[in-house]
């Protein structure tokens, strides 16, 4: 690992005053996917600044019902918070679909977010990455490219998001609140995370000086039909070749709001609202999840290797809103499909 | 590039309740601290990238990786490792339990397992079978113990109660 300088602030407005004043400083919250980024030479930040000691771990309801979680919630502390169980198990689902037990005790809500690609490419520093280091290529389109974007992908850069919760967090629709030295904005999460493009090495809208407060989720009534199914190529501690999140409301079999996340398979969280309409109002039946996967997948592109992720998809958007339908979400540790 | 500064920084950890004090870089990870520093080899490196779970510790009583942990950055908490859980004499229950169902081969992984293992109880949330699996998928075996190891963690969580060896 580099060395570089450790710096504990006290103040937000400290820890954005020094990202400000120097571009290689970099914010340490749970450092999961930070620690490890730098031991493989990923990333060289000149400062850490270790912002554990902000008040930013609380998790609280808004006014209108809502939800606020601070940035430096651990995963494991939202998936078990009592007003998460009860009224958003979408989220509790898909952050228990990730990673290990030790990992979510220490990673947090805001270095979910921002968490980078897994791309092999990306974290192998003898080999060119447009992501990494601008301008160098990407060898993963016509190399090792199983596990790669089949939406919204460039040719400069075919890499996945491998975040569960944030596929969560698309379909439950979340501002991302986030603060610069002019003070606060929020962020809602589909502008949050970007599509590569010609600038895959900015994987987010976020700015080098600002922060993240913590995410609002919107209000969401009780028990709402929901499932987070994850398909990967062992049952557990693995990143999804493709994952659902499925949010339904039903009234007397017809459907009235149908909001369905893909994750695994883009640069950030695949959703697509104009398709999602054409569930409304119609009954809760395979033909209409079918006819709205493949919608969803319509301008989907294969890889010389991971074609076989866009039948997978289809069926496990298909599958999703069945188990949600059904009211019976895919278990995280029952890993059955039922 | 260029090296930036390497000014040690003071820590101060509890450690198997005891207090212990180190000057280190601040690149230095709580595993490596805990190995080289304080010669507590029972916590292992395997992967030193968080994905096989044999440098789990207990830090004020959760389980995490240590080896993704900046030890600066936990100045001043109370870290539990393998050395403080048990003795030769007087094995901790989830040790007895361990050789019992013979949950491993060569034990490589083991302190992380039992580390694990102790975190998962206390956290009280894995009841069944396959709920215990879930939730030790970050500590893999490459001896295949799989089966023992979630027997012996079932019985201590089904009778906490201290066992006596034979």
């Amino acid at each position: 690992m580099r060395r570089f300088e450790y710096l504990r602030v006290a103040s937000i407005n400290q820890a954005i005053e020094r990202l400000s004043d120097e571009p290689g400083a970099k914010l340490l919250a749970g450092g999961t996917n930070l620690v490890d980024l730098m031991k493989y030479d990923v990333a060289t930040p000149t400062t850490i600044i270790d912002i554990n000691d902000l008040p930013l771990r609380e998790i609280s309801e808004t006014s209108d019902g809502g939800l606020r979680i601070g940035a430096l919630a651990t995963n494991s502390d939202v998936a078990f918070h009592p007003v998460v169980e009860n009224r958003y198990p979408l989220l509790a689902s898909a952050i228990l679909a990730g990673a290990s037990a030790q990992l979510r005790n220490v990673a947090t809500v805001a270095g979910n977010l921002l968490q980078r690609t897994r791309c092999s490419y990306f974290y192998d520093v003898m080999t060119p990455c447009n992501k990494r280091t601008p301008g160098t290529g990407c060898p993963a389109r016509n190399g090792l490219n199983r596990n790669h974007a089949i939406l919204g992908a460039s040719q400069d850069c075919v890499a996945t998001h491998p975040s569960d919760m944030c596929v969560a967090l698309a379909a439950i629709g979340t501002m991302i609140i986030v603060q610069g030295p002019n003070g606060a904005r929020s962020i809602s999460l589909a502008d949050f995370h970007r599509l590569p493009g010609d600038t895959p090495e900015q994987d987010t809208t976020l700015q080098n000086n600002e922060i993240i407060l913590g995410i609002e989720l919107t209000p969401a009534p009780e028990f709402q039909r929901y499932s987070y199914l994850k398909i990967r190529d062992r049952l557990s501690y693995a990143f999804a070749l493709v994952s659902a999140a499925a949010l339904l409301t039903i009234d007397d079999g017809v459907i009235s709001t149908a909001h369905v996340a893909l994750g695994g398979v883009a640069h950030k969280p695949w959703r697509d609202t104009a398709a999602e309409v054409v569930l409304v109002g119609r009954p809760a039946s395979r033909g209409n999840f079918d006819q709205f996967a493949s919608m969803l997948l319509l301008r989907s592109d294969a890889l010389s290797e991971n074609g076989f992720k866009i039948e997978l998809a289809r069926r496990t958007v298909v599958r999703a809103l069945e188990q949600a339908a059904s009211r019976t979400p895919q278990s995280q540790s029952d890993k059955h499909i039922h | 590039m260029e090296a930036r500064s390497n000014t040690a920084v003071g820590v101060t950890l509890t450690i198997n309740g005891v207090e212990r004090n180190a000057s280190i870089e601040p690149c230095v990870t709580l595993l490596d601290l805990l190995r080289e520093e304080f010669h507590l080899t029972g916590t292992k490196k395997g992967c030193d990238h968080g994905q096989c779970g044999a440098c789990t510790v207990l830090v004020n009583g959760t389980r995490i990786n240590s080896c993704l942990v900046l030890a600066v950055s936990r100045n001043g908490s109370e870290i539990t490792t393998i050395e403080g859980i048990g003795t030769p004499d007087e094995l901790h229950p989830l040790q007895e339990a361990f050789v019992r169902h013979d949950a491993l081969q060569c034990g490589y992984c083991t302190p992380g397992q039992i580390c694990s293992a102790i975190g998962l109880i206390s956290e009280g949330r894995a009841k069944t079978r396959d709920e215990i699996r879930e939730a030790m998928s970050g500590n893999l075996c490459r001896c295949g113990a799989y089966i023992g190891i979630v027997d012996a963690i079932e019985e201590v969580m089904a009778a906490p109660k201290r066992k006596t060896v034979p």
